[in-house]
């Protein structure tokens, strides 16, 4: 039943991708000049290259043609040259850029979440403390303030006045250039390590679920086998000769993915706190109180669990500002993300390139909203396919 | 004294309000009320002030100040002082704020203070036209999804759903790289875009509570069309809700707007985020750098930060008139 929804949503999802590949078509048809321009529109082309892309592209084809032509071009990711790294092809950009995104996103998503989860689950139980006043307070600022504002601030305090972290790069050019590494290397390595530490953690779950009842014994095969795959992974890097250069990336790492923690775990705290302060009222926290439970017990097994369900789904929702918050995040710290590439390309007039990195970026978002949804089944007690 | 019954049905009808005066009364006292719910609540009174002081600043103080002070600083005397053409060589800039200039001088001599106060009234009406248009569309199709519902409301929502996973401020990026937009094209785009988005699932799901009720089925039943009860039964009721929700498109609008003229995207003179690319790209907000030229920035990312804030504040008021499960925990 499992296996059927979430195939479910993967069709959901392509025709999803197919509307918004659409979309994407048609407003670069609609700019002045059409699709045709934007791709021959570079100086730096000869006619003959021009003459090339245009049959490459089918550019003097009737519209709807031209339409199936370029449905078909993104599936077989054939995006077109770019102008600004010529002749480099937009997918090899995008390749390169793309595990550079995802994993500054997962890891700071990861961290909003839970952050946001459990300060809303404290700040809905200390209701009326002063704690909760100044927390509110301070969420609502991070949550509207204008990100570059808070970027500076960043900079300044962090990589200026305590000078702990690195600026303006996503690695140390100096220890790069004694090593014939590719960063790219590195970067799926560490991608790979996090699939790995995930996956070992779902196993366990399910393994976990499937060997006993008693909640004890299932903690200890989860908490035990994601302890000892984490200590696994840091030894194998630490033994690695390229150890050093993946503590490089991280540590450059540091500063983007507390930016975009900041921007993002406010809106989860306060749906949090939100939803938290409706299960309160419900009967069933009162019979968990009258039965004598613990406090921690009903705040955290009984109350939290069920509130925590409008926070995945606000999540979902909120995924597209995350992501318009790391296309700020990403040009400031030159992280050179997908969303550094968008705003470079767009700013350089590089059409094939944006509307490469537009499709990519989109594409990025509905793959982590189908993530979360199979997560979010996994999570609900009540949706059983 | 005849008892004419012609002059009985006159007094009756004389003693009877007009339909609209009713209506006008009635507005008045749930407004009253509703006032009384939100003024309790403080984090949306601090928002409107903030509000208020931003409008009253923008729209009386700037071209009072413009006309008489700063007049002296302008190049033409005569003329009332433009920030964006008001350049001060007197200095070395950008100056740190002094008594000519309360908040120093951007790299091209120009007056901070006077740049902030002269977007201010842009903001306003960015934010305000974009949001005008995401409610009027969402109302609409939102209302219409839930009256007619079948294949319309289907339609709808999965456009919604559409909409809800674009991944905004890139799309407007690259929009905004390909064709020039000004502040108005730009309202247009958001209020559009967003109009199609999440607010016509959230007003949908109102207007369906509103219709099982009662008395649209005596409206129909009495033989009102279709586009009378929308018009006349469904909207009124959605419309306080519409109301919160455009507060916080104002404050999205806003924030898009600061985003793309702060990378420079933007075809317009003045605005609160090309201010802070103005400083930027002329090389004044580089590390070690930022906080020596903090009136470069921090008076424009504040006053984003703050009116952006204070929209959102309202709404947060404005969300416990609306919904009574919040009032009184």
């Amino acid at each position: 039943m499992m296996l059927k929804y979430i195939g479910n949503r993967i069709l959901q999802i392509a025709i999803l991708l197919v509307i918004y590949v659409a979309i994407v078509f048609f407003l670069l048809h609609a700019m002045p000049g059409g699709i045709k321009t934007l791709l021959i529109s570079n100086p730096k082309l000869t006619p003959q290259a021009q003459e090339a892309i245009i049959r490459a592209f089918g550019l003097n084809q009737p519209l709807w043609l031209q339409f199936v032509d370029y449905m078909k071009n993104v599936f077989t990711l054939n995006l077109g040259i770019s102008f600004s790294y010529y002749p480099t092809p937009v997918w090899n950009i995008i390749a390169e850029r793309l595990p550079r995104t995802v994993l500054l996103f997962t890891v700071a998503t990861l961290i909003a979440f839970f952050v946001g989860f459990a300060s809303g689950k404290s700040l809905a139980w200390n209701r009326g403390k002063t704690t909760e006043y100044v927390s509110t307070i301070v969420g609502i600022i991070t949550y509207t303030i204008f990100t570059p504002l808070l970027i500076f601030v960043m900079i300044w305090f962090f990589g200026s006045f305590l000078g702990i972290f690195p600026l303006n790069q996503f690695l140390n050019p100096d220890l790069w250039i004694h090593t014939r590494l590719n960063a790219q290397v590195i970067f799926l390595y560490i991608l790979l390590t996090m699939l790995i530490i995930g996956m070992v953690m779902l196993v366990s779950y399910l393994v976990a679920l499937r060997f006993s009842h008693r909640v004890r014994t299932r903690r200890l095969i989860f908490y035990l086998s994601t302890i000892i795959t984490v200590v696994f992974s840091v030894f194998f890097w630490w033994v690695s000769p390229v150890g050093i250069y993946a503590a490089d990336i991280l540590w450059h790492m540091v500063l983007p993915v507390m930016t975009v923690t900041i921007i993002s775990y406010a809106g989860n705290m306060l749906v949090m706190r939100d939803s938290m302060l409706e299960t309160i009222k419900e009967d069933f926290i009162t019979t968990a109180r009258a039965k004598g439970l613990p406090d921690k017990v009903v705040r955290d097994k009984h109350a939290a669990r069920t509130a925590m369900l409008p926070v995945v789904t606000n999540f979902v929702l909120s995924l597209g500002f995350v992501v318009s918050g790391g296309v700020i995040t990403e040009s400031l710290f030159s992280w050179p993300g997908m969303g550094m590439t968008l705003l470079d390309s767009t700013l350089a007039k590089d059409y094939p390139l944006a509307a490469g990195a537009l499709i990519f970026t989109g594409i990025f978002v509905l793959f982590a909203h189908l993530a979360i949804d199979i997560i979010y089944a996994f999570l609900d007690p009540r949706i059983r396919y | 004294m005849t008892n004419n019954p012609n002059t009985t049905v006159e007094m009756a009808d004389a003693k009877l309000e007009s339909p609209a005066l009713i209506r006008m009364k009635l507005m008045w006292r749930s407004f009253k009320e509703n006032w009384k719910i939100f003024s309790q609540s403080k984090i949306g009174m601090i928002g409107l002030y903030i509000v208020i002081i931003f409008a009253v600043a923008g729209f009386i103080v700037y071209p009072i100040l413009a006309a008489t002070v700063w007049k002296t600083t302008s190049l033409n005397a005569m003329a009332s002082y433009n920030p964006v053409t008001g350049y001060d060589f007197v200095q070395n800039n950008p100056a740190p704020p002094s008594w000519a200039h309360l908040l120093g001088t951007d790299p091209l001599g120009r007056d901070i203070l006077a740049q902030l106060l002269y977007s201010t009234p842009r903001e306003f009406m960015l934010g305000i036209v974009a949001a005008l248009i995401t409610v009027i569309i969402g109302t609409l199709i939102g209302t219409v999804a839930a009256y007619f519902g079948g294949a319309l409301d289907t339609f709808f929502m999965r456009v919604a759903d559409i909409v809800l996973l674009f991944p905004f401020i890139p799309f407007l990026i690259v929009i905004s790289g390909m064709m020039q937009v000004d502040l108005l094209t730009l309202a247009l785009i958001i209020g559009l875009l967003s109009g199609f988005g999440g607010i016509t699932i959230v007003l949908r799901s109102q207007a369906l509570i509103v219709k099982s009720r009662p008395f649209i089925e005596s409206a129909k039943i009495s033989g009102a069309s279709d586009s009378y009860i929308i018009v006349n039964h469904i909207i009124p009721n959605v419309m306080p809700l519409s109301f919160l929700y455009m507060m916080f498109n104002v404050t999205g609008a806003i924030f898009s707007e600061a985003v793309l003229s702060f990378f420079g995207l933007l075809n317009i003179k003045m605005s609160w985020g090309l201010m802070i690319y103005t400083a930027d790209t002329a090389g004044y907000i580089i590390g070690s750098n930022i906080w020596n030229y903090w009136w470069l920035w921090l008076p424009a990312g504040a006053s984003i930060t703050l009116l952006c804030g204070a929209f959102y504040f309202i709404g947060r008021g404005l969300d416990e008139v609306v919904n009574p499960r919040l009032r009184k925990r």
